[in-house]
């Protein structure tokens, strides 16, 4: 094992002792990164900085779909205030997130990275002169052009960010997005609590819209530090909240596009379609989120049968009622004009920015954990996502239409799948973890892929937690959908990707 | 090609709540609790260490909402002893209200003495609000939206989110409200026209909920305004929100 490179977890979510990580010298790192990253099977989850005393650990974290597995190795620096790496992300470009992330966090500077842009302006950042009022925008001269700064805070009931376009006229050259405003400081909560139900409510609030996929995440982390086995019965349960947050949101975003196209019949119907599906949950667990029903090694919240049977009969409602109005929708010219061709990615660009989740298949790339890592509900079922290739708004919003559909069949296989059984375990809230280990849990939210980590000390306390939400990728992909666009079409690209906030800014 | 709209707007029928004052949520629904008057402190002790939010107190035992994230996870240690109920009115305009005393099982309700004059008599026929996420979740902000929406309907009552603060009437405050957003969060206040009513929606937003003690949080604005409206949940059900508004203007019933 000591002369791997790499050390390869077949099962997840998974752990692996900290001093078990190859630790590379840079060269051999970056090599082995590159090389590994030129397979289009193979993406980076994470990739982040653990500080030690006197050392920065630096872990990376690739999925691989052909193995389902995720290979994990580190290179390690001293903790020097002028550290300086060569930029991995020239070479392939969707490292850029992280390694902006690392150079926001800790100062380390990445030589020849083309972006090293403030992520979120944490509050406990290394250079503190970075402000929010300062974000160094990009800029083109020339008396033609324009600039637009849209937000924090926008028109409708959403979270803040700030818009900076460059128009020439009313098209759009260039869109640069400014976050950081929702930062909470959540990585460094889950640190400090080791209570065990704050840090269960504090998962569900990382994004409230994917509560439960978050808390998913969390749970299967904490179970595996803990090693607690969780039962076939309530994986399935986890799996039917995740789907049914899947649907909801689904219908809710065609209720919204529909809402930026200004075509109220298709809205009003499906916000009353998604209210049936969130009070569905509300009747299962109480909260129309799935707040408080996702706990580590079992549920407050056990799917009875008559729970089981309304979830069947309202979803056998909705499934119905949203193939009648969806087929209006995707059938109307005034419809079909404002989303084909509209905000269009590339494959191409989709791959170089690597987006993830919906984003991604919308663009014809083949990214979803359901499908690439899965847990055992979904494996038993031989899913194969939703692709299509166009990646205009036309194809993010027809994608949900197909995943609801998909969505809907795999609940009510699941459903045959529990036959009338429910979880009987209660919840454990464990703070004695494998001590001196990492973890890595993924999940795919509604949005894409879900990953978190975790790092334990000698006594089994979590020193490190490090969260990545699909937006963190996505947001990207969002600027490059409206180059060239009409502005006034913004609304409806953002719509069409429905990005979180909060979920990059932490 | 219109048959088929008729068809849908058949099944699509009536949506709107008929009447939002008397809508009775599912049994499982986390709203007002109750703490029964023989419970021990020994038991008291037991919950509060639970609590992920420091909501329970001892010696007398009592839960505050301000704090309460509604996990109800003292409820399943003390089956019996705590409970809550599916009551979702608990918007109150005087926070001390929030806390829940042992025994005490009666509806919250808005102080009237403690109601600006100028609220009503402006503001009761329509009241626009300008929502301000500070650090908020998202769900807070779906479930204001959805007071809106078809099913909920409060623009009915002429209760409205509006795009420009200067259009607005009020904030609606979302979020623990972190150092990054105070700065905004001050500057659309100040861009409200007087008189302008402040509305905390959510725990996060009235006490920083399970953010509370963040670093990363700037919560001197609510040291500056008044708050005329606590509404708390995790995130807020529209009827509790709505409610809550409707009360506050005097707006009597559907």
């Amino acid at each position: 094992m000591k002369d791997e490179k790499y050390i390869e977890l077949i099962t997840l979510p998974g752990m692996v002792k900290l001093d078990e990580i190859p630790v590379l010298d840079y060269g051999g790192f970056s090599e082995l990164v590159l090389g590994l990253l030129s397979l289009e099977s193979n993406h980076c989850l994470n990739y982040f900085v653990v500080p030690f005393p006197g050392k920065y650990k630096f872990i990376c974290c690739i999925g691989c779909d052909e193995r389902k597995s995720v290979r994990v190795f580190s290179h390690e620096q001293e903790r020097n205030e002028k550290l300086i790496l060569p930029s991995l992300s020239c070479n392939h470009f969707p490292l850029h997130i992280f390694e902006r992330e690392i150079h926001e966090n800790f100062g380390i500077d990445f030589s020849g990275h083309p972006w090293l842009k403030p992520v979120r302006y944490p509050i406990d950042r290394h250079d503190k002169n970075r402000i929010m009022d300062n974000y160094p925008f990009y800029t083109i001269g020339g008396e033609e052009l324009h600039e637009v700064g849209v937000g924090p805070i926008h028109a409708g009931v959403i979270e803040p960010g700030h818009f900076r376009f460059i128009c020439n006229g009313e098209k759009v050259l260039h869109l640069e997005i400014q976050l950081g405003y929702q930062h909470r400081g959540v990585e460094n909560l889950f640190v400090q609590n080791e209570h065990g139900v704050k840090k269960a409510v504090l998962a569900e609030s990382i994004a409230g819209d994917t509560a439960t996929g978050h808390a998913v995440c969390h749970a299967a982390l904490m179970e595996t530090l803990g090693s607690m086995a969780v039962s076939g019965t309530l994986s399935l349960e986890r799996t039917i909240a995740l789907e049914l947050e899947r649907i909801a949101v689904h219908i809710g975003d065609t209720a919204a596009l529909c809402t930026d196209i200004a075509y109220q019949f298709g809205q009003v119907v499906c916000e009353a379609l998604r209210t049936v599906v969130i009070n569905t949950t509300q009747s299962w667990c109480g909260n129309r989120f799935g707040k408080g029903l996702i706990r580590a090694g079992g549920t407050h919240y056990p799917l009875t049968p008559e729970i089981a049977g309304a979830i069947r009969k309202n979803l056998e409602e909705v499934r119905e009622r949203y193939n009648q109005i969806t087929g209006r929708i995707f059938s109307m010219s005034s419809v079909l004009s404002r989303f084909e061709g509209t905000g269009k990615v590339t494959r191409y660009q989709a791959s170089l920015i690597g987006a993830v989740g919906m984003a991604a298949r919308s663009s014809g790339l083949k990214r979803d954990i359901r499908w690439s890592h899965p847990s055992p509900a979904y494996g038993q079922l031989n899913y194969d996502p939703v692709v299509i290739n166009r990646g205009d708004v036309w194809a993010r919003a027809k994608i949900r239409v197909l995943e609801v559909e998909k969505s809907m069949e795999m609940v009510f296989q699941f459903l045959d799948l529990l036959d009338g059984k429910s979880e009987n375990t209660l919840p454990v809230y464990k703070s004695d973890l494998m001590p001196d280990a990492f973890a890595i849990a993924l999940t795919e939210g509604w949005r894409g892929e879900i990953c978190h980590c975790a790092v334990t000390d000698e006594k089994g306390k979590i020193i490190h937690y490090k969260v990545k939400d699909p937006s963190l990728h996505n947001w990207m992909a969002l600027a490059i959908a409206v180059r060239g666009q009409e502005i006034s079409d913004f609304p409806l690209c953002n719509k069409s990707y429905n990005l979180s906030y909060c979920g990059n800014d932490l | 090609m219109f048959l088929d709209e008729f068809i849908i707007y058949k099944r699509h029928g009536r949506q709107s709540v008929p009447d939002l004052r008397s809508v009775e949520l599912t049994p499982l629904f986390r709203g007002r609790p109750v703490i029964s008057a023989d419970i021990t402190t020994e038991e008291t002790l037991k919950v509060a260490g639970l609590c992920p939010t420091g909501a329970i107190s001892s010696a007398p035992c009592s839960i505050d909402l301000r704090k309460c994230v509604f996990c109800k996870e003292c409820q399943f240690a003390l089956p019996g002893k705590i409970a809550f109920t599916n009551d979702y009115k608990m918007a109150v305009n005087s926070k001390e209200d929030l806390i829940i005393h042992t025994g005490q099982d009666h509806p919250l309700t808005l102080d009237p003495g403690k109601i600006r004059k100028e609220i009503r008599s402006l503001f009761r026929h329509a009241l626009k609000l300008r929502q301000v996420s500070a650090g908020g979740d998202n769900s807070c902000e779906m479930e204001l939206n959805a007071a809106g929406n078809v099913n909920f309907d409060m623009g009915r009552y002429g209760i409205e989110f509006v795009a420009s603060p200067r259009h607005a009437d009020g904030i609606v405050i979302t979020g623990p409200i972190t150092s990054n957003m105070a700065e905004a969060l001050q500057i659309c206040y100040d861009a409200v026209p007087d008189p302008k009513i402040v509305i905390l929606a959510g725990t996060d937003a009235i006490s920083g909920g399970v953010f509370a003690g963040s670093p990363a949080l700037d919560r001197k604005f609510l040291e500056k305004y008044p708050v005329d409206l606590y509404v708390p949940g995790n995130p807020v059900h529209p009827l509790t929100f709505i409610n809550g508004v409707m009360d506050l203007m005097g707006i009597p019933k559907g």
